[in-house]
């Protein structure tokens, strides 16, 4: 049990880390554009060439076929090898937002490309794009669940502490939130948005948005714990020597709804993610050139695309991948939550 | 008999009781028939048609939008007709015509023995009936504007049973063009509607079959809500093949409404339809690939005849609280500026990403498609960021540490493209454009909107900075560009609503268009259009992009497929298209 809480804690640690650091993890800048490379498949790594193995991996170059039945196909120019080298000098991005640098993981030297997971209509590097989406994406979910959790549990602690009309008055707002189709309801807050914003700010109305509606839940939870929890001999006796609500609230009922939150958070940020991801792939979201997954799939709704480019479905896999960790890790504080 | 009875309610409700296709009448004497010496084929089958969506009406006179239209072209006919393949005239309804020296009178010569689709005999009143209804405001028909010149109708008079002829106000260039596309009505079956006063409302799209009639090669069979129009043949439709077999071929064709191009695709892929009349590129590659496999003809016809470009907003705002536009307007008014712009464009880029190398780079508004009109001298400025920069510096721009590009005021350049989100190769075109004028130091916001939402905002509310967008399409001839490059034009879109030209070569571009429009010479109007392309190209109203080929699909039981460059693109010789091998049931029974 402790060894699954460990690994599943180091994936999601790991992944985040990548995210957070997606400029030196992505050999590519996720916006420049290689216009004589649209739709190139995987790079393909190599160990084999024509006469040995090599330890270390090796690419060769790749180019469009202009003519004949494999037109528009890409095929590899095995005259020269290019090896895959670690912390090469690329493209300058700023870690953390503010260090700027020029290192990155691994690369090739040009002519040749590091594709891993190939490049979209204008060959942009789809693995450099899934980091930096990922940032958006997996950020957006955070930040929605936050202010979700503290939204829902400011209302739950005050409707299940003070009861009576109050408690009345917010379960019944409760209610018109929880009835709402949620998806539909953000389809039509973000039409009704100015159309051109900054990225910036698109980001924040958007968690702000997906944030603000989902209170609902979380909060009819919290309200069920405080109202067990009002009644216990403990809070009983501590209001018998002159506590305040505020004290009481913060140190005896508070911890007994941190689990429950703990749990609700990692319900919701898969579940938030794929809400930014949803309006992005409406054109909601974000604006190109800026990636997140979400806008990545848009391109997915043409069929032609579909059938066709699969490694295009990479913002797909990042995001079930993102999701069953999370999963596994609401499972993990609920079975604990009910040992407990 | 009470059991007949109901065997035959349950066989008409269940939709599976059919009579058969009606065999072509034979030839009565005297009947004027038009000869296709080189066509041949032969009798039977159906074919499916993939639709976008239900067509609105079948009212010829009312409908605007191009499914309708699709549709109606199969069941009515015209006077004179262009011939999509050689983009010329042929005689139609009209066997001949001639026309007076001062180019203002036609006479048609009608074709005797007619019948329309019903068996109802066509003759001159008919063709008066249906001009009297294109030219009533009352009715209100987008063909109206055609035939009102400088504010005077067309008189039509009848001179005998087959005789019609038509005074124009003033010589007009190829005006037999303009017999293309309006649709002879019956008089027996919509006169009463018309003196009633509730035309528009004749011929919905549930109207009975009894009720419509038309010189088309074909004639409405059935509609079924929200699934498919079925047409059948024509018996009495007044064109023959070479072995003088009366057209049309198939028993019927049918309509089914399928949804988006990729829709349309998926159901073609399946087999459920024939013909596919528009694709994309990708999607074209993508039917090459399975075409060993499926037999499938596809066609590429080469650069057609609409033009995709990028628009600046350069309308009068007095009055618009729109400030923020207004100070960006100081950028595009600048002719440097667009010129910057116009050849930072990697147009190279936009036909390999955007069109998949089907498609032609554009630099005005006429494209190599368009053999009989275009100007051939116009420069093809290759992409060069230098003399972008250039430009842009001689008329006081400069950049700042970081490349940002500054006005002499030391505001930054920053503007919006908005284009449609459903059309996706336009979006590409604005991801691309936003890359290449980054490398000027300008900064690009792409925002995608909702068709309905650019159109307002393009033709009312000039709410955008700048936006992409396509026109064009009809027909080769330049009459049809006169609502866009006179100022008074309904699509003159960089300036809507001018009163008159505000500048030097708006005003000479305006004279231009209207003295090709009167012009009957050839090589005259060719010498007055060439000036006019050359001053739009030197003057960029537009920053022309590209065109896409014209790729269509049919699979292999389709004969005589023969797409042009002219819309319709696949159907406009319906009446010769046949099904090779063997004969399916007919497409009602499925």
């Amino acid at each position: 049990m402790r060894a699954k809480v460990t690994v599943l804690i180091v994936m999601l640690v790991g992944l985040h880390g990548v995210l957070l650091l997606a400029g030196f993890f992505a050999p590519y800048d996720p916006a420049a554009q290689n216009r004589e490379l649209s739709y190139a498949p995987p790079t393909r790594l190599h160990f084999k060439d024509a006469l040995e193995f090599h330890l270390r991996p090796f690419v060769y170059a790749s180019a469009v076929v202009m003519e004949g039945d494999q037109r528009g196909s890409y095929q590899e120019g095995r005259s020269r090898e290019y090896q895959v080298r670690l912390f090469v000098t690329g493209a300058s991005y700023k870690l953390l937002g503010v260090h700027e640098s020029t290192t990155h993981l691994f690369g090739v030297s040009e002519p040749a490309r590091i594709f891993l997971f190939g490049t979209d209509a204008y060959g942009r590097d789809e693995f450099s794009r899934v980091l930096f989406g990922g940032q958006i994406s997996v950020a957006a979910g955070i930040v929605a669940t936050v202010i979700t959790l503290f939204a829902g549990s400011v209302v739950g602690i005050i409707a299940g502490y003070y009861g009576g009309w109050v408690d009345e008055l917010l379960m019944g707002v409760n209610e018109l939130f929880l009835s709402l189709p949620w998806l539909y309801f953000l389809l039509g807050v973000r039409a009704f948005l100015p159309l051109h914003l900054s990225t910036l700010r698109t980001f924040f109305l958007l968690t702000g948005v997906i944030g603000l509606i989902g209170w609902a839940r979380p909060a009819r939870l919290v309200r069920g714990v405080v109202l067990s929890s009002r009644n216990r001999s403990y809070v009983l006796a501590g209001r018998g020597f002159g506590a305040t609500d505020f004290y009481l609230s913060r140190r005896h009922i508070l911890p007994e709804v941190f689990g429950l939150l703990l749990t609700q958070a990692a319900l919701l940020v898969p579940r938030y993610i794929a809400a930014e991801v949803t309006l992005s792939f409406f054109g909601l979201g974000v604006n190109e050139p800026v990636a997140s997954w979400g806008n990545m799939l848009s391109t997915l709704q043409q069929y032609s695309v579909l059938v066709s480019y699969g490694w295009l479905l990479a913002p797909a896999c990042a995001l079930v991948v993102t999701s069953v960790l999370y999963s596994s890790l609401a499972e993990l504080f609920h079975s604990r939550l009910k040992s407990s | 008999m009470k059991l007949i009875r109901l065997a035959l309610h349950v066989c008409l409700f269940s939709g599976l009781c059919f009579a058969a296709a009606p065999a072509p009448e034979a030839a009565k004497p005297g009947e004027e028939l038009a000869r296709l010496a080189d066509v041949s084929g032969r009798y039977g089958g159906h074919l499916t048609i993939g639709q976008r969506s239900e067509p609105k009406t079948l009212n010829p006179v009312t409908a605007t939008d191009a499914v309708s239209r699709e549709v109606i072209g199969r069941l009515m006919g015209d006077l004179i007709e262009i011939n999509r393949a050689s983009q010329l005239t042929e005689p139609a309804l009209a066997k001949s015509w001639n026309i007076s020296a001062d180019g203002r009178t036609f006479t048609l010569q009608l074709r005797k023995g007619v019948r329309f689709s019903d068996g109802y005999p066509f003759d001159a009143d008919d063709v008066i009936f249906s001009f009297n209804v294109y030219m009533d405001a009352a009715v209100d028909s987008p063909q109206r504007d055609l035939l009102i010149i400088d504010g005077k109708p067309i008189a039509v008079t009848k001179l005998d049973q087959y005789t019609v002829r038509f005074v124009l106000p003033r010589p007009y260039a190829a005006a037999e063009r303009l017999f293309d596309g309006l649709a002879i009505l019956p008089k027996h079956l919509l006169e009463k509607p018309y003196h009633e006063g509730h035309f528009a409302q004749a011929w919905p799209l549930n109207v009975s079959a009894a009720e419509i009639a038309g010189l088309g090669p074909f004639r409405l069979k059935q509609y079924v809500p929200g699934q498919r129009v079925v047409l059948e043949r024509n018996p009495y439709y007044w064109k023959v093949d070479r072995e003088n077999q009366r057209l049309p071929y198939l028993d019927e064709l049918v309509f089914l409404f399928v949804g988006t191009e990729d829709a349309q695709v998926m159901r073609f892929e399946a087999g459920e339809t024939d013909i596919v009349s528009r694709l994309s590129s990708e999607n074209y590659n993508l039917l090459a690939h399975e075409q060993s496999r499926t037999g499938s003809q596809l066609a590429d016809m080469g650069p057609g005849l609409e033009y995709n470009f990028l628009l600046f907003n350069l309308n009068d705002l007095g009055g618009k609280k729109l400030d923020e536009v207004a100070v960006k307007q100081a950028w595009f008014r600048d002719l440097k500026f667009r010129q910057a712009i116009n050849v930072a464009v990697d147009r190279q880029s936009i036909v390999r990403l955007v069109y998949g190398s089907r498609g032609a780079a554009l630099w005005g508004n006429v494209g190599p498609g368009n053999k009989l009109w275009v100007n051939q001298a116009l420069p093809h400025p290759s992409q060069s960021v230098e003399t972008a920069r250039q430009l842009l510096k001689s008329a006081g721009y400069s950049w700042n540490a970081t490349g940002q590009l500054h006005d002499s005021t030391g505001r930054p350049v920053e503007f919006s493209i908005i284009t449609s989100s459903s059309n996706s190769q336009r979006m590409k075109m604005a991801t691309l454009l936003q890359d290449d004028l980054s490398r000027l130091g300008m900064q690009v916001h792409v925002v995608p909107l909702e068709f309905r939402a650019m159109i307002d905002r393009v033709f009312q509310s000039f709410d955008y900075d700048a936006a992409i967008m396509g026109l064009g399409g009809g027909d080769a001839d330049p009459n049809p560009e006169m609502n866009v490059w006179t100022f008074n034009g309904t699509s003159h879109l960089w300036h809507m609503g001018e009163t008159q030209p505000t500048t030097g070569w708006e005003r000479e571009l305006d004279q231009l268009m209207q003295q090709q429009m009167v012009t009957l010479d050839y090589a005259k109007r060719k010498q007055f259009y060439d000036r006019a392309q050359q001053l739009i190209a030197d003057n960029l109203p537009f920053i022309f992009l590209g065109t896409p080929n014209i790729l269509a699909g049919a699979n292999s039981r389709v004969g005589n497929f023969h797409p042009a460059v002219l819309d319709p693109y696949t159907l406009w010789n319906a009446d010769e298209l046949y099904v090779r091998g063997p004969l399916m049931e007919n497409a009602g029974v499925r």
